[in-house]
């Protein structure tokens, strides 16, 4: 085993182990600490993969801004104590099996899928540098930008409208 | 250039990225708690852009990194909005437990 490999399994067993302690623990700001970890984790499979913008504005938007609104929506519901109810017994269960279902029949599908490209051929060009990616981003993907600036736009927008305290009209 | 998806392979990461999807999947099927759902979303969003940033690596592409960077965009905004409707939920009901937003169901 090289060490990669081992590097790429602890991260998995990370990735995998806070995603499902993100689902099971009771409290919901042990949720979000734990789902803080799995982007982490996920950041760190980025780079292992050699894309260091995509690490970077993965940490900055989801373990920055994203897991901040979580937190602070969960504060300002008072939400830490456990009072949830939960499901009835038939219903975990079901979802229990639909997970095992979902789980059998994907790595099923991709275990018998091979790979059309066998051999991994490296040709050395630049790809995945920052130059490289705001190139491709500013020529041929200039307008899809452009509407995601709108749609960040929007989104600001609705939110402070959604979350406006609305006046009693009577 | 030595790449690292000669040391792992592209299988590993597919399997990596359908589990994380399927613990997602279970639990927006597990939890009532809304803001967990939300999470469960977030996770799965998350599973399918490991999928794109590997087979870019895989096809030495950079446009499903950009792509990526575009869902992200998507996802924070969805977040913001997501996040604003149940605090206003929570406000009128008191609580967001999903099954208390039974009101359209015929």
């Amino acid at each position: 085993m090289s060490t990669i490999l081992i590097i790429f399994c602890v991260l998995s067993a990370v990735t995998l182990a806070t995603a499902f302690l993100t689902i099971f623990s009771r409290n919901p700001i042990h949720s979000a600490i734990y789902l803080v970890i799995c982007f982490f984790s996920i950041a760190g499979h980025y780079l292992l993969l050699n894309s260091q913008f995509l690490a970077i504005v993965h940490i900055i938007v989801y373990s920055g801004a994203i897991m901040i609104l979580f937190l602070f929506t969960i504060m300002l519901m008072n939400l830490n104590e456990e009072k949830e109810v939960h499901r009835p017994r038939i219903t975990r269960l079901g979802a229990i099996v639909s997970f095992c279902l979902i789980c059998l029949i994907l790595i099923a599908i991709f275990i018998n899928s091979k790979p059309i490209v066998g051999e991994y051929v490296t040709t050395g060009e630049d790809y995945q540098s920052i130059k490289v990616l705001g190139k491709v981003l500013l020529n041929e993907y200039m307008v899809p930008f452009e509407f995601a600036s709108i749609l960040l736009l929007v989104a600001m927008i609705g939110t402070v409208l959604l979350s406006k305290k609305e006046k009693l009209q009577k | 250039m030595n790449n690292i998806l000669n040391h792992i392979g592209i299988e590993n990461y597919i399997f990596l990225s359908v589990i994380l999807f399927c613990i997602g999947v279970f639990g927006v099927l597990y939890r009532r708690n809304a803001i967990i759902v939300f999470m469960s979303i977030e996770i799965m969003l998350n599973a399918v852009n490991l999928l794109f940033v590997a087979f870019s690596t895989y096809h030495q592409d950079a446009q499903g990194q950009v792509f990526v960077f575009f869902s992200m965009a998507v996802a924070a905004a969805e977040v913001a909005v997501g996040l604003a409707i149940l605090v206003s939920i929570f406000r009128n009901l008191g609580s967001i437990t999903i099954d208390n937003l039974k009101n359209l169901k015929g």
